[in-house]
């Protein structure tokens, strides 16, 4: 049997190349996508050359569900590529790249049934603090293989490799998915009876459910809501207030204060998700994670010169 | 490439003879040994093991590896111990090497340079079930099982099912990122692990993740998850809780070939259902599982598809059809469909009980682990058996087809002169061809030191390099199970020298 002459994830691609060659060696460099999260994580240093991921589709293979795509691609551009074969992913679908959902790593709103960025990202490619291409995790719906570089590269923010191009898993479109809202249900008591919603929101009064399935469990789901409440059809989620707060699941119980009036915020029952006028008080790392975050980012690069200004540990 | 692969894994067999020929010195020496009277001091006398019959044991897992040698073996009952065996082990600059069961079959647990064993034994309770966030916090000693049959009352599960999970723990779960039939359609472990309370190989504590949605800073949750132990002990889990679906269908499939079964699953995902489960057992394994349990598998066929669907009922009444279907368009000669618990209960006894069917066959087996694309099923599947056949090795195919996820079992008599190295020389070409059709290593067992020699089928230099630096961050030292994962010269420990008993140390 002739053996393979290169190893299985060694990059043959002229584009990447091209791309590392621009991210180069030396000096503070940053990419953007479309800026719609662009402050997450502190301002770029103003020194910071700013440069773009590249572009593109580069495999699809909807039998085995797993697309190839340089992160530069719009994820609409993505998404509207999938529908074609009744796919999508889980990475959200709001004006941004493919490798700013990655590198800022906020799930969907319907999280629920569309599954986490952070296990959608099969494989994942970029480029080094010194200007090299690298390849972690592979390209099969499972893999155990090394160390896991995807997980790392997920909400790291572009701080400790430039993101270039990744495998992201996908999933079959559901025959049907329905939004839902009631202004008399217990968002809690319908956490625990549907079986699986894909978004379940409520704004202190207001409740919203996203099914989604075989259209005649969708109808059977429906019709089990009506014990919990009035439900009638809504055109879609509710409008969100800019902010995103990260809190437990358990929290949302006990919302209290004036960012919590009723209207103005909206929870993500069973994930912790809060939308709220005011930004969440700062969060902090405890002592030993964070001093493993500044090891991790002095391995990956030492000078410092990956998104300056920017640090996952206030994002 | 394979060659060289293969090249090193004997030389690594060889260096593993010498250091188990060296190793065995009389047991009484530890009396005297100052690293066993402090971790006797630390934990207490009678949770410090140096015997000789406990050391043996510590030795090996269930894989083929040879050459472990165990240094003191401890058993702590808390966070606090941990901390302190790992204050001593960087003290008298020893490894350490976690175990929870010893049911890895990749060798990751078997120690190398004579380190300190934590074992997780007796970190065996579950700490609690957090019904509003849909968690349970449990030490890393808990069997998988148990954790599932504790939460049954409850309505929930622990997702991730290997084979091995009456026995497994989910502190080696979370080493390996373990996998399991049902991890199809629910994801493997490092989807349903939220936070993990670590001791670094510095011996400070911390907790990597968090309950909250999207915690703060890099995923050293998910970093951790799967680096078979090489980046500290982790003494506490929370994991994800799963409510049962109300409804289950299970079908058994017959084919006439494992390509039309192969082809079969392929397209079932082709289709946009994503089943439960979808396992398939060539007629070898189906006719041992028969003779050992008699679950109820058709022994004339040449493969059985076993395809699980879970959620409402009407929905999966559909794709019970549709895949029932799709089985008959590509050649399946019968469909059944479990029409009890009990029926249904039986066909999964026969697919988790397959390794134990083995026994009756042969004395020894090797069970490999590789994913390929699940288009490439059938091809690869065909090349497995051409490689037994011509290194004379009796291979059976029982597997995640649903993920791709290959696990051919090579049955072998290890007296027999020779065999052993035809094992490993058939092995090496199995993985080589998961490889060439853009596979890669391992899907759920990891890569301990079974599979280093193979890292650079699947990554550059630079990509291992990047790997190191990940470790690097946690251990700058190599403590946590030294020699492990990345090869020679891309690890920071000295594999050879660990393959050999320290001078300094009596093993």
């Amino acid at each position: 049997m002739d053996a393979p002459k290169q190893p299985l994830l060694a990059v043959d691609d002229p584009v990447l190349h091209a791309f590392a060659e621009e991210v180069g060696a030396e000096g503070p460099v940053a990419i953007e996508g479309n800026r719609t999260r662009w402050h997450v994580g502190g301002d770029l240093a103003a020194d910071a050359r700013v440069i773009k991921a590249p572009t593109g589709m580069v495999a699809y293979a909807p039998e085995e569900m797993t697309a190839q795509v340089r992160v530069g691609t719009p994820v609409a551009e993505f998404h509207a590529a999938l529908a074609e074969k009744g796919q999508r992913s889980a990475l959200p679908e709001r004006g941004g790249t493919v490798g700013g959902a990655i590198a800022v790593g906020q799930n969907a709103l319907s999280m629920l049934g569309r599954g986490r960025v952070r296990t959608s990202v099969l494989q994942i490619r970029y480029i080094s603090s010194e200007g090299r291409i690298i390849s972690g995790g592979g390209p099969t719906v499972k893999n155990v293989t090394g160390f896991d570089l995807p997980r790392l590269m997920v909400g790291s923010l572009g701080t400790l490799g430039l993101l270039a191009e990744a495998v992201i898993r996908t999933n079959p479109i559901p025959e049907v998915s329905v939004w839902l809202r009631s202004d008399d249900a217990d968002p809690f008591g319908i956490a625990a009876t549907v079986l699986k919603p894909s978004a379940l929101l409520w704004d202190g009064t207001a409740t919203w459910v996203e099914l989604e399935g075989h259209g005649i469990d969708v109808a059977a789901e429906t019709a089990a809501l009506a014990a919990s409440g009035t439900f009638r059809e809504a055109e879609g989620p509710p409008a969100l207030p800019a902010q995103r707060w990260s809190l437990k699941p358990s929290e949302l119980l006990k919302l209290t204060g004036a960012e919590f009036e009723t209207g103005e915020f909206v929870a993500s029952v069973g994930t912790g998700t809060v939308w709220a006028a005011k930004p969440q008080p700062p969060r902090q790392l405890n002592r030993a994670a964070q001093l493993l975050t500044h090891r991790m980012k002095a391995e990956f690069d030492p000078p410092g010169r990956l998104n300056p200004g920017r640090t996952v540990e206030t994002a | 490439m394979a060659r060289s692969a293969l090249k090193s894994l004997q030389s690594l067999k060889d260096l593993a003879g010498r250091a188990s020929r060296s190793g065995g010195r009389p047991a009484d020496e530890t009396a005297s040994d100052p690293l066993i009277g402090e971790l006797r001091a630390a934990l207490s006398p009678d949770r410090v093991r140096s015997d000789g019959a406990q050391k043996a044991l510590m030795k090996k897992d269930a894989s083929v590896f040879e050459g472990g040698v165990s240094g003191p073996l401890c058993y702590p009952e808390s966070t606090a111990e941990v901390q302190a065996i790992m204050k001593l082990a960087e003290k008298y600059d020893r490894g350490v090497v976690p175990r929870g069961a010893g049911t890895g079959l990749a060798g990751g647990a078997i120690p190398l340079g004579a380190p300190i064993v934590i074992a997780a034994t007796k970190m065996n309770h579950i700490l609690e079930v957090d019904l509003d966030n849909r968690i349970a916090w449990v030490e890393p000693g808990v069997i998988n099982l148990d954790l599932t049959k504790h939460l049954a009352p409850m309505g929930f599960h622990f997702a991730p099912d290997p084979s091995s999970q009456q026995v497994c723990t989910i502190g080696g779960n979370v080493a390996n990122n373990s996998g399991g039939p049902h991890c199809l359609a629910y994801g493997v472990t490092n989807a349903h692990v939220v936070a993990l309370e670590v001791v670094l190989p510095s011996g400070e504590v911390t907790v990597l993740g968090g309950l909250d949605a999207e915690p703060l800073g890099y995923d050293l949750r998910g970093a951790f998850v799967g680096s078979e132990g090489t980046l500290g002990f982790t003494t506490k889990v929370a994991v994800t809780i799963t409510p049962n679906a109300p409804d289950v269908r299970t079908l058994l499939l017959s084919f006439d070939t494992v390509r039309d079964a192969a082809n079969t699953v392929s397209a079932i995902i082709a289709a946009g259902i994503v089943p439960a489960a979808l396992e398939v057992m060539d007629q070898r394994i189906t006719q041992a599982v028969e003779a050992y349990v008699g679950a109820g598998y058709p022994t004339d066929a040449g493969a059985v598809l076993l395809a699980e669907v879970d959620g409402l009922a009407d929905g999966i009444k559909i794709d019970a059809e549709r895949i029932g279907d799709i089985g008959r368009q590509h050649g399946a000669t019968n469909v059944r469909q479990a029409e009890t618990d009990h029926e249904r209960a039986l066909l999964w006894k026969g697919r988790k009980t397959a390794f134990g069917a083995i026994a009756q066959i042969a004395p020894d087996y090797y069970l490999h682990d590789t994913v390929v694309p699940r288009s490439k099923l059938a091809d690869v599947l065909e090349q497995i058996y051409e490689i037994a056949d011509r290194h004379d090795v009796l291979v059976m195919n029982v597997f995640h087809a649903g993920d791709g996820n290959l696990h051919p079992l090579l049955v072998f008599d290890g007296r027999e002169e020779g065999k052993l190295d035809a094992v490993h020389a058939a092995g090496a070409e199995i993985v080589t061809a998961s490889v060439a059709a853009g596979g890669v290593l391992s899907g759920e067992h990891g890569i301990g030191v079974e599979k280093q020699a193979y890292m650079d089928l699947m990554f550059t230099d630079d990509d291992m390099d990047h790997q190191a630096r990940l470790r690097r961050a946690f251990d700058p030292v190599c403590r946590a199970n030294p020699g492990k994962v990345l090869p020679m010269g891309h690890s920071c420990a000295d594999i050879a020298a660990l393959r050999s008993v320290p001078a300094d140390v009596w093993g």
